[in-house]
């Protein structure tokens, strides 16, 4: 009996959270289906999905596209270059003893502490002292860099590649860069996806950089764009309908990256947990 | 002969400004002399324009069809308090603003203290375009300053009152042409189950329209000192007149641009809004159940007999200071905001009201609009545009006056404070923002 209750409040409080974090979610879909975004409610009138998204996809010559694929190019480019460089360089911190270690290591854990947001306003005056704001470079060169994956890839590169199979790797005559890119990545893997997804998000949601630094329509990333439009609505009242059905759409790269890499990721956090 | 060579000389001046662009205060520099001497380049030219007109770019076309030697590339971005004026702000700083750039009246002063805007007070075709603006707007970009023009206008929001014509007449109400005639008849659209209109908390933009109409001067500048007075006696007889509607909750109180602000249109609930011409679209799209039903008047007055109307938004085109084509960049913001094509393609991609007064005749404004009853609303608001007093003054810092006044408001509208309270609060805090910018204000 007492295990019965106890399982059953349990099951409330999930059932509860689980209601919380999806009602937005679920608010957001049902507004996406109904016309003209009345998105009062949370229950469908008038089902028009379909004709949403034709109007979505095809507002200003398909601009919506064209942010989403953009979007896709900052964050997957700048996911992926920068989980190869956090793992190097937290490999690196790691595995070698060199002077200085402990302080490059902190002046990089230092960095955590320094919000994105704050380096933005410099970023932009370096960059257009560069001639180079409002360009495709000005927001996916800062979005390289991320001290938190460094941070988890010297952790997890400590605990999870044993010196003994480094020292074998020397003796059987491989390379450093050879052992690192055939033995420790593999062993890194789990590691390695928690920071891609986490830069991933990061740079997804990146909005002030973008916001301070692109003034071309065709070079904004989906947030920058669905803002810009729900700025517009008093001009433009059918864009708050189009901004709910956008704001839908973009969480599909989201979803996907999560699914598909859900697996990997699991492990690897409980993994760093338990070192 | 003279003139031609000086033409030449100043040409060749902006040229080598164009070619040697290595810094940024150099290059400052040579535009201040190009832009007091306002002469056309040599060659072919490229400007960019940063606005955030949905569609403007089609706008452009047009432009850059015919002019194959000024060419301008558009810029876009959030509206100007979503983040495009600090951009605006920040690009003035690092030396690569764009030539034009869309601002706001209540926006302008804000640039002008900062030295952003180039002075267009030169070009003779600026000054001689004066009365091809309506009186106020031009105001609006001048400060009133004799020779001086630091944008151009581009549309305005004049307010009249868009009230349901149906409700009215069935409930055997008069439609209010004062304002004591509108809290008469708030008592008795009350009565009938409804409210005369919704107090905007949180926003004081549509107060200060009400309080331009009563003849109000918030914010005026002798030339070096500014003197802040949002509780002149104007301001405050509004103040007292809405703050005994909220007591007396004859009028509804929802934030406003919200799904429960459009919600108590549509079931008609509110049945009357002063507003701006822009408005049109707002309850027609916010209320939709509601088309046909509404109808468009003046704004009640404050004596009987009277003809003022106020202003909600409207904005101008600028030319940054640092543009080296001040020029080509005044030539083209005079056809976009003067000519009837831009207009009429302003009008049907944003829904622009134009400031110039040959806008109001266009074509899509001379018609009669179903949602209105088929009543040609346009003329309501024309005849409002030129009613407009011309001599309010915005005032430098007005995110922050906005802010602080719509927080007093919100407070006012929920029963913890007054609206006099909030616009003496509101005085404070902007005298405050001034003198910590080193802005000159008389306290």
């Amino acid at each position: 009996m007492t295990v019965l209750t106890r399982r059953a409040a349990a099951m409330l409080v999930m059932a509860v959270c689980t209601v919380y974090f999806l009602t937005p979610l679920w608010w957001l879909f049902v507004g996406a289906t109904k016309p003209g975004g009345r998105g009062v409610g949370l229950w469908f009138d008038h089902f028009q999905l379909g004709s949403n998204l034709h109007a979505v996809l095809t507002y200003q010559d398909g601009i919506f596209l064209r942010w989403l694929a953009n979007s896709i190019a900052y964050t997957v480019g700048a996911a992926a270059i920068g989980t190869l460089l956090a793992a190097m360089c937290g490999y690196a911190l790691a595995k070698y003893r060199f002077p200085g270690r402990e302080t490059l290591f902190n002046i990089v854990l230092g960095g955590v502490l320094v919000p994105a947001t704050a380096l933005a306003l410099p970023l932009f005056l370096l960059f257009s002292q560069a001639h180079a704001a409002n360009t495709f470079w000005a927001v996916f060169l800062p979005s390289l860099v991320n001290p938190f994956g460094v941070y988890l890839a010297r952790i997890y590169a400590t605990s999870s590649v044993p010196d003994e199979l480094l020292e074998a790797a020397r003796i059987d005559g491989a390379g450093e860069v050879r052992s690192f890119f055939t033995l420790s990545v593999r062993l890194m893997a789990p590691a390695l996806v928690t920071i891609f997804l986490f830069h991933f998000v990061a740079v997804w949601n990146n909005f002030l950089l973008p916001l301070i630094m692109l003034g071309n329509q065709k070079l904004f990333p989906v947030t920058l764009g669905l803002y810009t439009w729900n700025s517009q609505v008093d001009q433009r009242p059918e864009l708050r309908g189009l901004v709910l059905v956008g704001a839908c759409l973009s969480l599909a790269p989201m979803l996907i990256a999560f699914l598909s890499l859900q697996r990997f990721w699991r492990s690897g956090l409980g993994a760093g947990s338990l070192k | 002969m003279r003139r031609t060579l000086a033409v030449l000389l100043l040409s060749t001046l902006s040229i080598t400004a164009c070619s040697s662009n290595s810094s940024s205060s150099s290059a400052g520099g040579s535009s201040t002399t190009a832009a007091a001497s306002c002469a056309p380049a040599s060659g072919p030219v490229t400007l960019t324009f940063t606005s955030w007109v949905p569609d403007i770019q089609k706008v452009v076309d047009i432009w850059n069809q015919a002019n194959p030697n000024i060419q301008v590339k558009v810029q876009t971005g959030p509206n100007g308090n979503g983040g495009t004026y600090q951009n605006f702000f920040n690009q003035l700083k690092a030396g690569n603003a764009p030539d034009l750039g869309q601002i706001e009246y209540d926006a302008l002063p804000s640039f002008r203290v900062q030295d952003g805007l180039t002075d267009l007070g030169s070009c003779s075709e600026v000054t001689a375009a004066k009365d091809q603006f309506v009186d106020w707007t031009w105001n609006q970009v001048s400060f009133g300053e004799q020779g001086h023009v630091y944008a151009i206008p581009q549309d305005a929001g004049p307010m009249a009152m868009f009230y349901r014509k149906d409700l009215f007449e069935k409930n055997g109400i008069k439609v209010p042409t004062t304002w004591q005639e509108y809290a008469d008849a708030a008592v008795k659209v009350k009565a009938a189950g409804g409210y005369i209109t919704n107090f905007s908390t949180g926003d004081p933009n549509q107060f200060a329209g009400f309080a331009w109409q009563a003849g109000a001067h918030w914010f005026t500048n002798d030339g070096t000192n500014w003197t802040v007075n949002l509780t002149d006696p104007a301001s405050s007889k509004v103040a007292a007149y809405w703050q005994d509607l909220i007591d007396k909750k004859l009028v509804s109180a929802v934030p406003p641009w919200t799904d429960e602000w459009n919600n108590a249109y549509n079931t008609s609930k509110d049945w009357t809004w002063v507003s701006a011409v822009w408005g049109a679209n707002t309850i027609s799209s916010g209320a939709p159940k509601t088309s046909g039903k509404w109808a468009v008047a003046p704004m009640p007055q404050w004596t009987a007999g009277e003809q003022a109307a106020g202003d909600w938004g409207g904005s101008s085109t600028a030319v940054f200071k640092g543009s080296k084509h001040p020029y080509e960049a005044a030539k083209f913001a005079l056809w976009l905001n003067t000519s009837s094509e831009a207009l009429t393609a302003l009008n049907k991609a944003a829904a622009l009201y134009p400031a110039a007064k040959a806008g109001t005749s266009l074509p899509a404004l001379s018609e009669g609009v179903p949602f209105y009853g088929n009543q040609k609303i346009y003329d309501v608001f024309a005849a409002a545009s030129a009613q407009v007093k011309p001599d309010f003054t915005w005032g430098p810092t007005m995110t922050q006056t906005y802010a602080d006044a719509g927080d007093g408001f919100k407070a006012a509208a929920s029963g913890t404070g007054t609206l006099l309270k909030a616009l003496t609060d509101a005085q404070a805090s902007t005298i405050k923002t001034l003198q910590s910018q080193s802005i000159p204000v008389k306290g």
